[in-house]
Order: C-alpha cells, then structure tokens, then sequence
C-alpha cells in the first residue's frame, strides 16, 4: 500500500485508482457482493451519502479514492481555514442526522471555540433503534466516507483524536470500520501529519456491548470511559465538558458521510435539495409490511404517501395501510390521513412524532395499535438504564396498564392515567430515552383512541392479536386433514387424524398463531 | 493480587493455563488504554465466551479499577454473561420488524423443539437461545442470528431444520 505523504501522492494515486476501477469491472469475473437491502434507486430517491454503496467494494480504499474519495480532506487541508470549512457546512444546511436536526457547523464551532484541550470527536455508530439500519449499511458499504467526513471534522473543530462508538450487534460493521481505519492509517490519511499538512487525527472503534440508552451522547461517552452506559445532565453539553471532561463533538455516521459531498460539490449543491428548512437527503430504512422493503435516500420534503407507495411498493398483500412509525421507540404512529406529511424535522414533531435516525416501519391493517405501544414500552422499560426514577419506574407501570388492557383486564380511567404518567415522564426525565419514551403511548392515544377503548370496554382486539381477546379454531368446511397445523403446534394442541377435520383445544393453545400462518387452506379462524 | 488468584475455585478459566495466558494477553494489550474496562471485558466475552466472578476481580485488580465499577459494568451490558454459554448461540430478533412479522411464534418453536427456555443452554451444551434488540436487517423479517450468521425471512415451520444442524 502506497504512502500518501502529500496531496500530489493523491492525486496520482486517485488517476491511477480510476483506471484501475474500471478494468476492475471490465473483468467478466468481477462480481460485487452486494446485500439484498440496497436497491437501485427509484425514480423519487438520490444518493447522496449512499453514493457508493453497492457501486465500491467497502474492503479496498483506493475504489473509495476512484470515487473521489479523500479529496475532500486534501481540499480541506490545503485550501481551507477551519472557520471555512464551518461556514460552508452551515450554508449547506446539514443538519444532525441522529434525528435531533442540530446544524452540524454551530457544533463544530462549539467545539472550537471551548478553551480545554484535548479536544475528542465522536461518531455515534449505537444505531439501536429497531428497525432502523441505515447506518450499519452506510459503515459496511462505505466506511471511508464516515472516516473522511469524521477527519474533517476535526479540523473543523481543532480536534486530534476520534473513536467510531459502535453497537455490538453489527459485528460485520465493526469488521468493515476497523479495516478501513487500519488502511487509512496505514496510507497516511489517519494519523500524524495527514498529506503533509502538519494536522494530526486518528480515530479507533469502540464497541457497545448492548445497552440502547448508550445511543445518548452523554451515555456513550460514559460507555467509551469503560463505565455503565448512565446519561449525564444537560448543560455542561459534550462540547464545553464531554468525554473524560474534555470538549467532544458527536455526531451521527450520516452526517460525517455528507461531509465529503458537501465540501467537494459545494453547499448550494447540497441545499438545492431539500426544503426551507431541512436541506439535502435523508436516509430511511423501509421495513415491515411493504412489498419493497429496503434502505432508501430520498431529498427531505418527500412525502409519507409517496415513500410507501412509488418507492416501497405498497402494502404487501394488498392490505389496507394502518399506521407508519417513525423515529424508533421514542417516535411515533401516524394514522392514514397524515400520509401526505412533507417529512421533515419539524413537521413530523408537530404531528406528534419524530424524524429520529430514520427508521420507518409501515404496518398494515391486522396490526393492534395498542399491542405496539405495550411492544415499545416492553422495549423503552427493559432498556431504561435506571438513574433517574422518572423513566425507571413510570415506564414499568405504563407497561404494568397496557399490558392490563391487552389482557382484557383494562379499566375505566386507564387511559387517562396514561396521559398523566406520559405527561410527566416526558418533563421529568433526565435524558432523551425517558423524555421520548411515552411518544408512541401519546402518539397512539391520539391517533388510535378507539383501539384503547374497545380493548377496555368491548374487551376485544378488532385487529385480533392480543392474546388473551383471542381463541382460534379449525374451520371444517375448508380444513383437509393435511396435518400440518398439528406437526407445527409447539404445545401439540392441535389433534386429528390424517384427512380428517383437525380441533384445537383451547385449554392448551398458547394463541401462538402458527397454526395461522402455515395453513395453506384458511381453515384457521381467529376469533 | 496473588490473594485474588488463590481462592480462585478449580474449573474457573483463571485456573485453565491456556485460557489464563488469553486473559493476561487481552489484559496486557488494553492495559494503557483510556476506557480499557469495557474494552478488556468485550474481548474476554468474546473469547472466553463469559466473566466469571473470579476473572472480574482479577480484571479490577490488573486495571487497578474497584471490583464495584467492573461488576457495575458487566451486569449493566446484555452482551456481558457471568455463566458459560452454549457453543452456538441462537438469538432472536425482537426489533419491530421481526416482532410484528412473528418472532414470538418462532420463539415458542424453538423451545419446543429444544426443551430449553429463553436464556438457557441445552444439556449438551450445543445451544443457547437467547432474545435480541434489532440486528438491522429488517427487510429479512423475522430475523434469527446463529452465532454471526444471520438468517432472514424464517418461519415457524423452517426453523427444526435450522437448529438441527447445531444441535450435536
């Protein structure tokens, strides 16, 4: 691997990296492995920040140098102030693709401007949202561009050192980053003296090791020190007093992997997508009853409608569509009437969700809303990491009600008492865990409020998925004795013999549903 | 330190010498790191498949850290375990996906077939079956993760055959 010691290395390296690029594919053998959740872009859709994903093979660095790759770096390093590089990211209008919407420039100037030294950045790659997994297909596709955008960065904010926080889950991720941060290294692009600029900057991967809250900067900064993954309080903010006290900027994998476009194309480029206020593209991954599940990079403005029907295809089935939830579980459900919401940061606030890291997950009609509060509240409990007694305990007994009313055992007032307990987990809660914890109860309450109450007064589950409000049953008109509901049965409940009518005792039937679903006759009723 | 490694009971990796030499191995190289708690107890999960209450003090008295900060750690952290696992462990996927797409019906296959609840090992010590938070591969729902293979769009009905060929 060659040396790049100054920014000619580079640019020969990148003239001799095209040409080798295009024999490459030129090969009749030449085949990249590409995963299944990156689709060719439809006609609504661009890539910005997925530009290379599925186009370069991730594992070698001088495909991401034929793309152009680290002559953003060489612009910033030979060309640029600091105050410039900031001044341009502000014009482009990116803001924090976590899914707070921060202007990335303001905090990389925060972050210059604190008088302590050293100065740390961080890249939060904790992308715990279920649902959500755009950044593992950006760090396993593309990790040079995240390096890239993370080391202009620095110089942006005068910082020498990095660390790439990732989730223990994605374990091909961490393979893929650790990789290409030992090729950068190794060609002199991290490390001292990058291309002969006299700036320094290295950056190493730490690995959570399960814990969602650690998705919340101060958690994670607290998870990189080698402790408990805690929130702190807010003020003193990371980039005044963050990792071990020191000023830290943090930011999103999505946002450091703008950067490189943004510096190369320009920022009136970049903000020529976009809306008044939210500029440039977004990404989405596009899960649950779709017919064209998958990630996607679509300009913000775009809407709900058009991102489930042109671009996912539609409801699998041909179902109708219920409830689309954004924002993971500290967002929301919105109902079928906000289908034409422009998605942006604001908007999807105002109507009572968030934009969050960009999970989507549309559900169809035999989906039961309250069942999917108390799935969000069984998730927000469980990783509700304890320190503050708002969270801790209010979100045990949101859980302890909706588990009450999917069991048929809810009561009158229920609902309202959820609405006080959301109300003040939100305002007394320590950080963003607890305070978006109740978005999906509330949001749900707002939209949905007839599944609440029909579930506490009728005590029945009109999509029928609540457990308890369920029996099933074997059709004998449609059933052929084919036996396969029996062979399948995890608690052998279901008895009869070949070609004969199968029955379901329903003192044994654990409401399971796979009876249900390998029935290839419907003989299986839910009542 | 020596006290540490006295009472140590028979059985424990600190008392196997080649799983002893991998400790102080993982230890020795993260010793100078900032934050080298959580590094050092990763890799001895990952390679010694969990943290004894023994190898925990012995980690706290290396790295010079209370054995409070080390215990606090690993029983804050899922993917920390204080009893050996299974060879292969099984994970199913709860991400919103996979928990609207059926994993709970998947979850109540697999125990049947195995005989072991969630969070248990079988007897011959093949398998452990555990839940997980999403492993982002929400297009493939209802996702389960066989060590680090993951295995996409499963069913109910699929899924014996799947275990089978871990089960030995």
């Amino acid at each position: 691997m060659t040396y790049l010691a100054t920014h000619e290395d580079l640019a020969v390296l990148h003239n001799d990296a095209i040409k080798r690029f295009e024999e490459k594919r030129k090969s009749p053998d030449f085949k990249l492995q590409i995963s299944d959740e990156l689709k060719s872009p439809t006609p609504k859709e661009v890539r910005v920040v997925l530009r290379n994903s599925g186009v370069i093979d991730p594992l070698d660095i001088c495909e991401y140098i034929a793309k152009d790759g680290y002559l953003a770096i060489a612009k910033v390093l030979s060309s640029m102030t600091p105050e410039e590089v900031i001044e341009e990211v502000l014009a482009s209008g990116l803001r924090g693709r976590g899914g707070a919407g921060f202007p990335a420039g303001l905090k990389w100037r925060f972050a210059r401007h604190a008088k302590t030294e050293p100065k740390y950045m961080i890249c939060n790659a904790d992308e715990g949202d279920p649902g959500a997994f755009m950044n593992r297909m950006l760090l396993e596709t593309d990790p040079h561009s995240v390096i890239e955008g993370m080391t202009i960065a620095a110089f942006a904010a005068g910082s020498n050192q990095g660390f790439v926080y990732c989730r223990a889950e994605y374990p091909t991720a961490v393979k893929t980053m650790i990789h290409a941060i030992d090729q950068a290294r190794e060609m002199g692009l991290l490390g001292k003296n990058i291309l002969g600029s006299g700036f320094d900057f290295d950056m190493e991967l730490r690995m959570g090791a399960g814990a969602f809250v650690c998705g919340e900067e101060t958690a994670l900064m607290s998870s990189i020190e080698g402790k408990r993954g805690e929130p702190r309080p807010r003020p003193p903010f990371p980039a005044q007093s963050g990792l071990w006290a020191k000023p830290t900027n943090v930011n999103n994998v999505e946002t450091y992997g703008n950067v490189p476009q943004i510096i190369l194309k320009g920022a009136q480029w970049y903000a020529s997508m976009g809306t008044e206020k939210c500029k440039g593209s977004k990404t989405f991954a596009l899960a649950g009853d779709l017919n064209n599940p998958g990630l996607i990079e679509v300009p913000f403005g775009i809407t709900l409608r058009e991102i489930i029907y042109d671009i996912g295809g539609g409801i699998k089935g041909d179902k109708a569509f219920k409830a689309i939830q954004t924002g993971g579980p500290m967002g929301g459900c919105l109902p079928a009437s906000m289908l034409d919401l422009s998605v942006e940061y604001e908007t999807l606030t105002a109507a009572g969700s968030i934009m969050g890291s960009g999970g989507l997950i549309v559900m169809d009609e035999d989906t039961c809303m309250v069942d999917i509060a108390r799935f969000f509240m069984d998730f927000t409990q469980d990783e509700s990491c304890g320190k503050c007694v708002p969270c801790r305990v209010g979100t045990r007994r949101i859980l302890e009600i909706l588990t009450r009313i999917c069991e048929g055992e809810g009561r009158e007032g229920d609902i309202e008492l959820l609405e006080t307990l959301c109300r003040e987990i939100r305002q007394d809660s320590l950080c963003g865990l607890g305070q978006g914890a109740p978005n999906p109860i509330v949001s749900i309450l707002q939209h949905f409020r007839e599944e609440y109450e029909i579930h506490i007064r009728e005590k029945r589950c009109p999509s029928k998925v609540c457990k308890a409000l369920i029996t099933y049953s074997i059709d004998a008109e449609n059933c052929t004795g084919c036996t396969l509901c029996a062979r399948n049965c995890p608690v052998n409940a279901i008895t009869g013999e070949r070609k004969q009518v199968h029955v379901i005792d329903p003192d044994i039937c654990t409401r399971c549903g796979i009876c249900y679903s390998v029935c290839n006759f419907d003989a299986v009723e839910i009542n | 330190m020596k006290t540490v490694l006295e009472k140590v009971p028979q059985g424990d990796p600190l008392t196997i010498p080649e799983q002893k030499a991998v400790i102080d191995a993982i230890i020795d190289r993260n010793r100078q790191k900032p934050g080298a708690t959580m590094v050092v107890l990763s890799e001895m999960q990952n390679e010694i498949g969990f943290l004894s209450e023994p190898m925990q003090e012995y980690i706290a008295s290396e790295l010079q850290v209370p054995l409070s900060s080390v215990h606090g750690v690993v029983t804050f952290y899922s993917f920390f375990t204080t009893t050996p696992r299974g060879r292969h462990s099984i994970k199913f996927c709860l991400g919103t996906a996979c928990y609207v797409g059926g994993a709970d019906q998947l979850i109540e296959k697999a125990e049947q077939v195995l005989g072991i609840k969630i969070g248990e090992t079988t007897p011959n010590g093949a398998i452990t079956i555990e839940t997980c938070r999403c492993v982002g591969a929400c297009s493939q729902a209802p996702v389960i993760a066989i060590d680090e293979e993951l295995f996409g769009k499963m069913t109910a009905a699929k899924l014996p055959k799947v275990l089978a060929q871990y089960q030995d």
